[in-house]
């Protein structure tokens, strides 16, 4: 592998995709078959010496499997050491300070901190005053960058196997992202990175889950679902968070299954070439039909996999910057 | 007694419409003479300098009783006089709230003995401030209550929002009003739009500033009350205001100087110091506030001076507390962003920043006259200077525009006829 891409990579967290420029994202997209081939390695062996000896924090103050699970093997398959501390570890809930419990996380020098908050912009105001690489592993609704780019990495792979061709980016395909725009922090840096990647982008859900604003984001705007998959070369169905209908957003699953729920009626609108993702924890049958979930079109659990890999590089790159290790 | 005369300085008086080069003569608490080649004991020149009445800010929280680590009534009046201020409205919320009357003289106590301005309480309109009764406001007033105001939160009820209004017209007390529909306003941190919705911050639509403002102009148009709208925001809440005071509406305004110096891209990078209530707004908002200053629609400038500690700001976004200090900040601000640029003349400033807000509070204030109270401030307009946290008098440092090179500086401030601002050595 070039050491090249190693000396381009300036910055010392990865706190959101809006900070990064094209070239940026493209670094970590290019960097992630290598990784993705050490998970596959014939040898069984799937670990590389990259951070030996380093500490990484998985720092998680709002419950997470899924991202944690894939950071923690990223981790691991980084040789690096692994800590992970959950919401109900953690003594801010005995009234220490965020700033407190990050401080006394470096004092064990920590090299890399995977922080997931509840709270948008946390990673970004812990980063500005503490020296540690800072991973944002999703603050709030604000920033999700490790989802986004390994789902950008997926729809490239899968967008490059389709158009059997080794080279092709993500410019001028077209995305749906179908669900709760208002609250999910994948979608924002989702639409940072594909538009920054040249993919033309539209998002659809009821009115009252798409945020006030968003058109600056510059991404078509609609609540008809035939609309938003005409054309669409990926599917990007969201999460719909139970946990928030409390607050009565839509006014029954039932409806909003009929309107926005991505199942085989709603794939007629679509291409036939183009495939489906979730960010996951799926809810079945909600947001995405059992049947389309499990089927042909779904690269879900691809993204899993890739999501491990990209982590990697993730890690990889921030606390190897400007050095000349290979892989 | 030692008399003052100062000289050289360009007086302006809004109330007399004065504005021309004249000396100033005081002895004791008062002012003696306003004229030409006064003589007295000793001479401050303010060559170069604007003679204004002592500046009036009707808007600010002082924290006492009960927030003493942020601000005390010492504290914020040594900021007060720092900014040019002499007399000030603290509001009601504090800990315990000012709902009755020995609380109101809790106040007036502390500040007769700590105080180096004026420091007039405003009290509750409803107990408690939870909006459920009307306060005795008689008796606040007897103790010496300028004002009843919820600041902090708007009354949901409309029918005791109504209520209130008619009873503090009965006692001759403005309702100071803070206007807030809750059910919108729940959970945002900062204004609804394009930044909230980058940053992932949930917003405050600014429909729910301005249902408030015309439900509150309404309530007091049918109870011919004077209602005062706190901290206007919005471009809409102007234009609603405008038209009431069209019909004549007993109505009168104010806004501080980050609605008219800032927009909601100053909580980019999620600066907690540019997090209060309500939230900094948007271009055509900010540009909608500095032409309410100039028709005569917004009726005073007022600092909703709100100290936080540094600790308390010091948290992720949502959970940081709203509020900014500006006493310290308010006559500069107000130089550089409106006066500066030319949207208003130094004299309309000077207005805003006194005369203004004294009247609608019905205060012996902002007002320069020979017998007057010897409340004066002289400041430089020109001496241009950077907000330095380090400078701060007050015991908070939750301002967004430290750093900022900005213009018009105080020299001295007076109240009752002593020097009050620079602190003397003696």
């Amino acid at each position: 592998m070039k050491t090249e891409p190693l000396l381009r990579w300036t910055k010392k967290d990865l706190i959101g995709i809006r900070e990064l420029s094209r070239s940026e994202i493209e670094i970590i997209l290019d960097l992630t078959p290598k990784f993705l081939s050490v998970s596959e390695r014939a040898s069984g062996i799937k670990k590389v010496p990259l951070l030996q000896g380093r500490l990484v924090v998985n720092w998680f103050h709002e419950p997470s499997t899924r991202t944690r699970t894939s950071f923690e093997l990223a981790a691991k398959r980084l040789s690096a050491d692994i800590l992970s501390i959950t919401a109900s570890s953690l003594s801010t809930v005995k009234g220490e300070t965020l700033h407190d419990t990050l401080a006394n996380i470096e004092a064990m020098n920590t090299d890399i901190l995977v922080l997931r908050h509840s709270g948008a912009g946390v990673p970004h105001i812990l980063a500005k005053d503490h020296a540690s690489h800072i991973i944002n592993a999703g603050d709030g609704r604000h920033e999700h960058p490790t989802q986004a780019l390994l789902d950008a990495f997926t729809m490239r792979e899968e967008m490059r196997r389709l158009y059997n061709d080794p080279n092709r980016g993500l410019d001028g395909i077209k995305v749906a992202l179908v669900g709760d725009i208002q609250h999910s922090r994948v979608a924002r840096s989702n639409i940072h990175a594909l538009t920054k990647l040249g993919a033309d982008v539209t998002v659809c859900g009821p009115a009252t889950l798409l945020p006030r604003g968003i058109e600056g984001f510059g991404v078509k705007v609609t609540t008809d679902l035939g609309e938003a998959l005409e054309n669409v070369d990926v599917i990007y169905a969201l999460r719909i968070q139970m946990e928030r209908q409390g607050k009565a957003l839509f006014p029954s699953v039932g409806e909003y299954v009929r309107l926005f729920r991505i199942d085989r009626d709603a794939l007629c609108y679509a291409p036939d070439h183009a495939i489906v993702m979730h960010p996951g924890p799926i809810n079945r049958d909600l947001e995405l039909s059992t049947e389309v979930a499990d089927g042909p079109r779904s690269v879900i659990l691809k993204q899993v996999t890739n999501g491990v890999a990209v982590r990697m590089a993730v890690m990889h790159v921030l606390a190897n910057a400007g050095s000349s290790k290979e892989l | 007694m030692t008399s003052y005369v100062i000289k050289n300085g360009h007086v302006i008086n809004p109330a007399s419409n004065t504005s021309e080069p004249l000396d100033v003569l005081i002895a004791g608490d008062k002012v003696v003479k306003i004229g030409h080649n006064l003589k007295g004991d000793v001479v401050i020149n303010a060559e170069g300098h604007v003679v204004s009445p002592g500046l009036v800010d009707i808007h600010c929280h002082f924290r006492e009783p009960g927030g003493e680590s942020k601000e005390t009534i010492a504290t914020g009046s040594l900021a007060a006089a720092a900014g040019g201020f002499t007399t000030v409205v603290t509001m009601a919320n504090t800990n315990p709230v000012i709902d009755n009357a020995g609380l109101v003289e809790l106040v007036i106590r502390r500040a007769r003995e700590e105080a180096c301005i004026h420091v007039l309480p405003a009290a509750c309109a409803t107990k408690g401030l939870i909006g459920n009764e009307i306060t005795e406001m008689a008796d606040l007033k007897k103790a010496g209550a300028v004002a009843v105001t919820d600041d902090g939160q708007d009354v949901a009820s409309s029918a005791l929002m109504l209520r209130a209004l008619e009873y503090a017209n009965m006692v001759g007390m403005p309702f100071l009003s803070h206007c807030e529909d809750e059910s919108l306003a729940e959970g945002g941190a900062m204004n609804e739009g394009y930044t909230a919705t980058l940053m992932g911050i949930p917003g405050i639509p600014k429909a729910a500033e301005e249902i408030r403002i015309d439900r509150n102009i309404r309530l007091a148009e049918l109870a011919k009350a004077h209602l005062h709208i706190q901290h206007v925001s919005t471009a809409a809440g102007v234009e609603i205001i405008r038209q009431a005071k069209k019909r004549g509406a007993r109505v009168t305004a104010e806004s501080a100087p980050h609605y008219f110096s800032l927009t909601d891209e100053a909580v980019q990078g999620f600066n907690t110091n540019a997090k209060m209530n309500p939230p900094l707004r948007e271009k055509e908002d900010r540009e909608a506030i500095i032409k309410g200053f100039q028709d005569g629609t917004l009726d005073c400038i007022a600092t909703d001076h709100a100290p936080h500690t540094a600790t308390e700001k010091r948290v992720e976004f949502g959970l940081a507390p709203f509020g900014i200090i500006g006493l310290e900040t308010s006559l500069a601000l107000t130089i550089t962003e409106l006066v500066r640029p030319g949207h208003i003349t130094i004299e309309d400033a000077v207005h805003l920043l006194s005369w203004g807000g004294a009247q609608i509070c019905r205060l012996n204030s902002g007002n320069l006259y020979e017998g007057g109270p010897a409340d004066i401030t002289i400041f430089d307009p020109e001496m241009q200077w950077t907000i330095d946290s380090n400078d701060f008098a007050s015991k908070s440092r939750n301002s967004p525009f430290i750093g900022r090179s900005v213009y018009g500086k105080v020299s001295y401030t007076f109240c009752g006829g002593k020097i009050v601002y620079p602190e003397l050595p003696f």
